[in-house]
This record gives C-alpha cells, structure tokens and sequence, in this order.
C-alpha cells in the first residue's frame, strides 16, 4: 500500500490522520469526523464514509459494536455522522430565491 | 469505575474543560484536586462544536470588554501553550448600522470600549466598503471596527484543553451521563452522583452543561431560570481569503466570517419558537433561506457561491441575558456556569480562570456579584440585563 492513502478527498484525509486520531481514543465516527475534518467537504461524506468507517475499525479493533470472535476491522455496528443540508451543495441564490418564493405565496 | 472528586465538573464542553484545567493547574488546591469532569456524550457534541468561533471584545459594559481582552490574550496564546493549531485569525469585527437609533448604540459603545483601551473606531459605510468591497453598504448609515477581534476553530480548543487538563490528572468522562445526584447527609456532606459508568462520590458540583444545566440541576431538585433557544449556522464551500473582518448587522442579527480553511460561516437571527424549555437541534430550509437572502442582500457578488452544510446549536438564555455563575443559593456545594446566550465559547478561557481561581479560595471576581444566581432567587426585584451588544 502507497505510504500516503487519502481516504477523504474533499479534506485530504489520510488513512494515517485516522489512524492517529484512532490512537488519541477518538473511536466515534462523529469524533474522527471532528478530530480529522472528513467529510465536511463538497460531497459531505457521500464518497468516503465507508471507507473511513472502515479504516476506524481495522485501527480500534473489535469495540463494543463487533460480534463476538470478530477480528479487526469487524465493525458490525456503526452509525453514519448526522446528515446535514442541503443534499446538495447548493447556490446561495437559488436559496434566496426560495426565500422570495415563499413570501410572494403569502 | 469512576474515582471519587473534590470537584465534579459536569460537561466536558469550553466551560467545563477550561475550568477542570485551570482547577488543576492552581497552586492553591482545592483540597486533594482530585477533579473528575463527565459528560453525556462525545467533546464537541454541544455547543461548544456548534458555535460560530467568534472572538469579540467589542460589547457594551466595561465588565464585559475588559474580561474579553483577557479572553482574547488567553486566546492568542493558547496555540502555542497547548501545542495545538486553533485556526485563529484576528481580521478584526465590523458591526453595521442601519438606523440612526443603532448607530447611536454603536457609539456609546465604542466609547465604553476606547475607555478600556479598545481602538475600536466609528467609521462611514464608504470605509465599512473599503474593509470589504464586496458590501453593498447603501442600507447602512454606520459601522464600527475593531481590527484586534478575531475567530477561531473551536474544536481544537477542546482537544487543546482535554489533553492539558488529563496530563495535570484530571480524568475525563465522556459518553457517561448524569442520571442522579444525591445528597450524602446534610448540607456538607457532599454529593453522590451516579452515572452508567458506576457511581462516585463529589465534595463539590460545576454545572457547565450549557442549555443542558437546568436538567442538571432538576436531579437535585432546583431549578433554573435559563432556557435554550436554537441557533442555526451555515457554512459554505471554501473560497479563496476575500473576507477579512468578521461582519455583523445590528438589525438582523446576521453574522459572517471567513474561516481558515476558506469556508463562509454564519447565521441570524430568527422568531423566537416555543421550545418547552426543550432543546432542539433540528435543521430548518426557513433559516437557510432566510439566511441566504439576507447574505446575498450584504454582498450580492456571493450569489453563486454554494452552501454546503448547515447545522443548529443553543443558545443559553437567562431572563435578564446575563449569565449566571456561582453557587446556588438552596443547594450548598453545587455551583453553575451557564446562560452566556451563545457566546460562552469566548468567554470561557477567562471566566474559567477566574472561577477556577475563587473555587480554589482566591479572590472573587465581579462577575461573581453581576452574575450570581442569587438576582433569581424569590423576592429579588428583577434587573434588566447589563449587556446589549448581542449578535443573532
């Protein structure tokens, strides 16, 4: 494997950032997501939650969520970080158009 | 197994990591300084993860201003004390007017502010476009600037603080929450605070669980008059630095700065909604677009820059809108640090140390007498709130 993996590319987060924040006992997907910033870029995790879930479960090993006899990187339970809007990145514009919208309809 | 404390600080957020750090690091004790500090979830869950990162000492009471040039000095200092980046940008913070009656507010207190050795200054709309020449300054007849305010990231003040406060021995909790606190006999006996992590005994209770301090205090039978009240904030995509001051509008309680890492980042303020005193975090498309429009209204050019993500945190509100910091008056032993109506996060390096300093037998600072929860006590005439120079 290529020393340097970037698991989030919006952020460049490394596999090795994750690592690191794994070893400061940052084991919660919403702590590595605020300890590494992954995910919080254009695509907001769409394209690398899996990946970084993944990459917290082979550095943790078997937590609380794995299944009894399950080895490292066995995440049997882990929960996405809270979704945020828009679904989209979407233009400020067209944001403030809806705003006009809505009062004409009033 | 959770260690039995001198002190418990309940709430692992700015207040409560800052306080546990400057507890632990005073000479003075308290007592064994054995200091525990538990939390219901994870650092930076509350609204300590979910506020703007301003950094103000322009405000309107000279109590206020000075604590917030301390605040600031702590600040400035803290990346290199606690070895940690906090993205702190000091591009200064201009406040705009649209009212003659707001411009007045505005230079009463910038002269509050001159007096405390503030160089805050009273400048024309055309300046307010040099500063930014993206505004569309036409609606405002006003605007003062104060170039040493700043932002910063707010998380890393949490990890900076954490990481300090657990190498002076202070054990941190998280993902354990309070489910009960008992009295052990009498009034100095001291508390029994149980948690699903086990049980432990505390000589003393912080409360600094923000908008989540009522909850706290109602497992020992008080309760408290602050209330939460949603806050919303959107961040856009990162753009190249364009934006150098902080920008606020005193009639719509809009906020917007440029982090470090680009992005645009801010709120307003919306009607007030009926929350039961129960907080809510939700999203709402109301705000993005209120928001929005107001936004591309200030600089239009901004119309084509994309919003990525938005989020909600509390505000902490007291009835008069001053916080409230000390002991409660019918429950010797626990004290609270609570109701900064959303700028606890700036204020907590100073209001820690000082609380820290008074805990540990040190002097009391006057924020102790202006704040105390004793002005709610029954009987007490009520006082209009002391500050006025409020944002969102």
């Amino acid at each position: 494997v290529a020393r340097k993996v970037i698991l989030c590319r919006c952020e460049d987060v490394t596999l090795a950032d994750v690592q690191h924040a794994v070893s400061l006992g940052y084991r919660d997907v919403e702590e590595v997501k605020r300890y590494t910033g992954f995910g919080t870029g254009p695509c907001q995790g769409k394209e690398c939650l899996r990946g970084i879930v993944e990459a917290i479960g082979a550095a943790a090993g078997p937590g609380p969520g794995a299944s009894p006899g399950a080895g490292p990187g066995a995440i049997t339970t882990a929960l996405p970080f809270t979704s945020r809007p828009p679904l989209v990145p979407t233009e400020l514009a067209v944001l403030a158009g809806a705003a006009r919208a809505a009062r004409s309809r009033k | 197994v959770i260690a039995d404390a001198d002190i418990a600080v309940v709430g692992a957020g700015v207040m409560g990591l800052a306080l546990a750090y400057n507890l632990a690091g005073d000479r003075r004790g308290p007592g064994g300084k054995r200091i525990v500090v538990v939390d219901g979830h994870y650092l930076a869950w509350g609204a300590s993860g979910r506020n703007g990162g301003g950094v103000r000492q322009q405000w309107s009471t000279e109590m206020n201003v000075r604590l917030m040039q301390e605040s600031m000095d702590i600040c400035a200092h803290f990346a290199k004390r606690m070895r940690i980046n906090v993205w702190m940008r000091r591009g200064g913070y201009l406040f705009l007017a649209g009212t003659q009656a707001a411009a007045r507010r505005l230079e009463r207190n910038v002269a509050v502010q001159n007096r405390c050795g503030l160089a805050t200054q009273m400048i024309a709309p055309e300046e307010a476009r040099e500063l930014v020449p993206e505004l569309a300054v036409d609606r405002f007849v006003a605007a003062c600037y104060n170039p040493t305010d700043g932002i910063v990231f707010p998380w890393p003040f949490l990890w900076g603080y954490a990481h300090a406060a657990a190498k002076l021995g202070v054990t941190i909790h998280t993902s354990t929450p309070v489910t009960a606190i008992e009295r052990r006999g009498g009034n100095t006996g001291g508390f029994r605070i149980t948690t699903p992590a086990g049980r432990f005994t505390a000589e003393r209770i912080v409360c600094a669980a923000g908008a989540w301090s009522p909850d706290v205090a109602r497992l020992l039978g008080a309760s408290l008059p602050n209330r939460p009240q949603r806050h919303e904030i959107l961040s856009t995509e990162a753009l190249k630095p364009f934006l150098k001051p902080m920008v606020t509008v005193s009639e719509t309680g809009l906020y917007v700065s440029q982090s470090l890492r680009g992005e645009l980042v801010g709120g307003i303020s919306m009607p007030a909604e009926d929350d039961h005193g129960q907080v809510r975090l939700g999203s709402r498309l109301a705000f993005t677009t209120a928001m929005a429009r107001a936004l591309v209204e200030l600089m239009p050019r901004l119309g084509h820059v994309k919003v990525v993500r938005q989020w909600a945190g509390p505000y902490d509100v007291s009835p008069d809108g001053d916080p409230i910091v000390g002991e409660l008056p019918d429950v010797p032993g626990f004290h609270v640090v609570c109701g900064f109506r959303g700028h606890g996060f700036m204020m907590a390096p100073v209001v820690a140390r000082h609380l820290a300093a008074h805990l540990c037998g040190g002097a009391a600072h006057e924020f102790l007498t202006t704040w105390s929860p004793a002005r709610f006590t029954t009987g007490t005439p009520p006082r209009p709130g002391g500050e006025t120079m409020f944002i969102g």
